[in-house]
């Protein structure tokens, strides 16, 4: 009894934690950090409690709406995610304490904290929901939210269309999932959200149900080419919220996907097929994206698309394991996906913090704009950097170790002759983590490292510590995982056993104890040398210019000259919008060379389609005359329509 | 225990000891190709020597980000080198799935060696640096179908025991492995920036990769970095030796057999560093993406004979 007091104590919390703020507590900030940081506790302990001592725990009131009954149930898979939902909003609300409060945002601050509180709860729901309902209800309530998050600035033009393109995208993913839920709940004949009968897989009803509810999720999720809400939402919104967004509102999606594979018992082959391959081209075209892009937190939001597509390649290898009965790919494929949805909900928001706080510094997200900011804010810089060295999937932290399980899948459905899955992981996974690198070497190299390229750059200054301690949490954790990744090994295998049953132990397949052997290898003896090397007697003098006497600041490689190479190769996906220099004459005035990368599937594809649409549509404008017998007249054709099909 | 025990202290004491003397054996194979008398052997040896000795000059725009580059290129060779077996069948810390930890850990590297690049500011350095990055994606793609292709034949996820199966199997499957083979000679030049793809001897800093890269430091930071490339040369050269040659026998054989083929290795590059001469940047890619596909075909090949 204790698992659901502990659950519902954080629920209240998280999402009254906005509301003193609105009554006019002035420590608001402080006091929703507190209500929060309480609520994280008492998910985590759910969470442990879940998944360490397999304590699962179910919940079942009646409602008073047809269908829906207040079903709350605790089991592996929703307390795996409900730990990283219930510890970031903490820290996220801890780090908006410095970066949206003050003068500045007095007006929208307390709204903002509201809403955050109430996402977050809504989160914290959805962990649990097993009635669709229910979950329905928590889904909408996360989404309103979010949209009411992203427009915090709505003064601004870019942020009221982000706003829009989010709110629709949404709104057909929750279409997608109302039609997709009916069909389930025709099948099992009542909303309680479970196991599907076997056989249901094979039917036509079955495979529409899975279908929609696969677009519905990763609409959400944002999985390509469903992502286009996604890299505009997360650039407008401000950036806390850009990090619950992308470290937590995705992995919604993400676990409707977890379920949708858990619910069937015997999915058809090409289902996984189809994730999979979805994951890998998905993944590789976000980072070709991210690549292309010079705002700081575009880049990271295409990042997550990469993120969330390695998530589904996991998936796919799990349900492909399933339909074939190999338990070993249903292992590593789910445990890894899980370990990798966990790590980028605590990379990520880490990450966005940082961007944040660079924002916050220096008034600017354009990359060309920075550089060497490392010198004026050492702490977000190292945060910073070590989150994207963690989420370029290397050692010793923890992406690797969630990456690591995937690339064992994906060699042992090699042994089971599956190499079309298998070559899209292996080869899918190595372009991404190379791509990865690229993208994040870029990102820290261009911003922190150097010479400021700009005034706003060198008068950069660090943010006060209650911006940089959630981010010191947030490294802390990762580090921990990534040391010692058998920590996570009974939770993994747990959350893993509910995607089918009869999982062999993941020690005997994976041993992720070595991965701790290997870094503590390797990291005495980088950190030895790197210690001898500072303590060095140096000489200090000016960086090698080749002989070329007046070097400037404009004189460094810049992003997109970084990576010119690599997006000259995807230049038939980007599409990109370039200025060219004209130089002429033999001696040419300044030229200025300038290119952009706009999301391709967006703006060449859905929003002429659209206005093309409306266009269209505006044909129709004559039904709507205005008059309300004929409307009324609409309606009894309509009905006696109706009694005609149903008679005939 | 003490078996284990002994095994990493012998193959960590051969790779720390020995890894300096490649470069040296290959420049003296450079050497007699073109008809000099070439630096002595243990060239590298007294350079290091040189190098540790002296008071480093560091940039004013750099940060402490500037020494990660020579400790990662330090240690991580360190440690692939406990993953890899050498002269047995055994690797000293081999586990199922070292063989990605292998590569990874060498992606780790790279990311920290690119940011000390990128922190001197420096234009010529972001350039190398971003070729690095670029290349990468494709060489540690085509690193990765071959170990793929080698996980199919051996069935096996740990390097240890598939690069043994492989290195008996040549009867077997003499093709596919002559495939991955060329795609991973590929990688390792690329890797470890020799001629046809980078050149580890000019100065000329707008053709260069690896080199330009590391083109600020001095002192004992460089020979961390130099110290680091041999151990990387010695690593990654042992890969490609381990697939070649069929060990089985007891260590007294299999330690010797292991060292030759390494010397031949560093004949081998020579032999390549003096007919051949630096590929067009653009060539780079394409070059890259030949080893790729024959490592892919090389894994098709294994999946349709098995």
């Amino acid at each position: 009894m204790l698992l659901p007091c502990l659950y519902i104590c954080a629920l209240l919390l998280a999402t009254l934690s906005g509301v003193p703020g609105l009554l006019g507590a002035r420590q608001g900030g402080r006091i929703a950090t507190g209500m929060l940081a309480a609520a994280a506790l008492a998910g985590l302990a759910v969470s442990g409690g879940v998944l360490y001592a397999g304590q699962g725990w179910r919940l079942d009131l009646g409602w008073a709406l047809p269908g829906a009954r207040l079903a709350l149930g605790g089991d592996p898979l929703g307390a795996f995610v409900l730990a990283p939902v219930a510890l970031v909003p903490a820290c996220l609300s801890r780090y908006a304490e410095g970066y949206w409060d003050g003068p500045a945002h007095a007006a929208t601050a307390p709204r903002l904290r509201f809403f955050f509180g109430l996402a977050a709860g809504s989160l914290i729901a959805l962990t649990a929901a097993a009635n669709a309902i229910l979950f329905l209800f928590a889904w909408e309530t996360m989404a309103l939210t979010g949209f009411l998050m992203i427009t915090a600035s709505d003064q601004d033009a870019a942020v009221r269309e982000a706003g829009w393109v989010y709110l629709v995208a949404s709104h057909t993913g929750v279409l997608l999932l109302f039609a997709g839920f009916s069909l389930l709940a025709r099948a099992t004949g009542s909303f309680a959200l479970g196991p599907l009968p076997a056989g249901f897989a094979a039917t036509p009803a079955g495979t529409w149900a899975f279908l929609l509810l696969l677009a519905g999720f990763a609409l959400k999720a944002g999985i390509g080419p469903l992502h286009v809400w996604l890299p505009g939402a997360h650039t407008a919104a401000p950036s806390h919220v850009s990090a619950m967004l992308s470290g937590l509102l995705l992995k919604m999606g993400l676990l409707g996907i977890i379920r949708l594979v858990a619910w069937f018992p015997d999915p058809p082959l090409w289902w996984g097929g189809l994730l999979t391959c979805v994951g890998a081209v998905s993944g590789v075209m976000a980072l070709a994206f991210a690549l292309a892009q010079r705002d700081l937190k575009r880049m990271l939001a295409y990042s997550s698309i990469e993120n969330v597509s390695i998530v589904a390649l996991g998936l796919g290898l799990a349900l492909a394991g399933k339909s074939l009965g190999l338990p070993a790919l249903v292992l590593l494929g789910g445990a890894g996906a899980l370990f990798h949805l966990l790590n980028h909900a605590l990379l990520k928001p880490l990450l966005f913090m940082g961007a944040g706080t660079v924002l916050h510094a220096t008034g600017t997200r354009d990359m060309e704009r920075l550089g060497g900011l490392a010198r004026a804010m050492p702490r977000t810089a190292l945060c910073f950097t070590a989150g994207a060295f963690g989420l370029s999937a290397l050692p010793p932290l923890n992406a690797f170790a969630g990456e690591w399980l995937l690339y064992l899948g994906a060699f042992h459905s090699l042994q089971a002759g599956g190499w079309v899955g298998a070559i899209a992981i292996l080869a899918g996974l190595a372009v991404m983590g190379a791509l990865a690198l690229a993208t994040f070497t870029r990102a820290c190299g261009v911003v922190f490292l150097g010479e400021p390229r700009t005034e706003v750059a060198l008068r950069a200054h660090e943010p006060p510590s209650s911006m940089t301690g959630p981010m010191t949490l947030l490294l802390g954790v990762c580090l921990l995982l990534g040391l010692c990744p058998l920590l996570l090994a009974p939770a993994l295998q747990r959350a893993a056993e509910a995607l089918a049953p009869g999982l062999p132990p993941l020690r005997s397949l994976a041993p992720l104890g070595h991965l701790s052997f290997v870094a503590a290898a390797a990291l005495p003896v980088a950190w030895a040398a790197w210690r001898i090397a500072l303590r060095l007697p140096g000489r200090t003098a000016g960086t090698w210019d080749c002989g070329y006497a007046r070097p400037t600041a404009r004189i460094q490689y810049t992003a997109t000259s970084f990576s010119q190479m690599l997006t000259d190769a995807f230049r038939w996906l980007l599409a990109p919008v370039e200025r060219l220099p004209r130089i002429q004459g033999l001696f040419p005035r300044n030229a200025r060379y300038q290119m952009q990368a706009p999301d391709t599937l967006l703006e060449r594809g859905l929003k002429p389609g659209a206005a093309f649409l409306a266009w269209a549509l505006s044909r129709l404008r004559f039904l709507q005359a205005g008059h309300l017998p004929i409307y009324l007249l609409y309606v009894v054709l309509t009905l006696v329509a109706l009694l005609a099909w149903t008679l005939a | 225990m003490t078996r284990t025990l002994l095994l990493l202290l012998a193959q960590l004491g051969l790779t720390l000891a020995l890894a300096p003397l490649l470069p040296g054996l290959i420049n003296k194979v450079k050497a007699l190709f073109a008809g000099r008398v070439g630096p002595p052997v243990f060239q590298l040896y007294f350079d290091l020597a040189k190098l540790l000795r002296k008071q480093p000059v560091f940039s004013a725009t750099t940060t402490r980000a500037f020494l990660a580059g020579p400790a990662a290129s330090l240690a991580v060779p360190v440690a692939a080198a406990l993953l890899l077996p050498m002269g047995g069948p055994r690797a000293p810390l081999g586990f199922a799935g070292d063989a990605i930890v292998f590569a990874y850990l060498f992606g780790a590297a790279r990311f920290l060696v690119i940011l000390s690049a990128l922190d001197t500011g420096s234009s010529f350095e972001g350039m190398g640096a971003a070729r690095e990055a670029t290349f990468a994606v494709l060489a540690e793609t085509a690193l990765f179908m071959g170990l793929a292709a080698l996980a199919r034949f051996s069935g096996q996820v740990s390097l240890g025991p598939m690069l043994t199966a492989a290195g008996q199997g040549w009867r077997l499957a003499g093709g596919p492995l002559a495939l991955v083979l060329a795609a991973w000679a590929i990688v390792f030049l690329v890797e470890n920036c020799r001629i046809p793809f980078d050149d580890p001897n000019t100065h000329l800093e707008l053709t260069m990769i690896h080199e330009v890269m590391v083109l600020d430091h001095s002192g004992p930071p460089l020979a961390l970095v130099l110290y680091g490339a041999s151990l990387k040369l010695w690593v990654l050269g042992a890969l490609v030796v381990k697939l070649c040659l069929p060990l089985r026998g007891p260590w007294w054989i299999d330690w010797p057999a292991f060292l030759g083929g390494m010397v031949l290795l560093a004949a081998a590059v020579g032999v390549t560093e003096s007919v051949m001469a630096r590929l067009k940047l653009r060539r780079v890619s394409q070059a890259l993406i030949a080893a790729l596909v024959s490592g892919t075909f090389g894994f098709l090949l294994l999946l349709l004979q098995a």
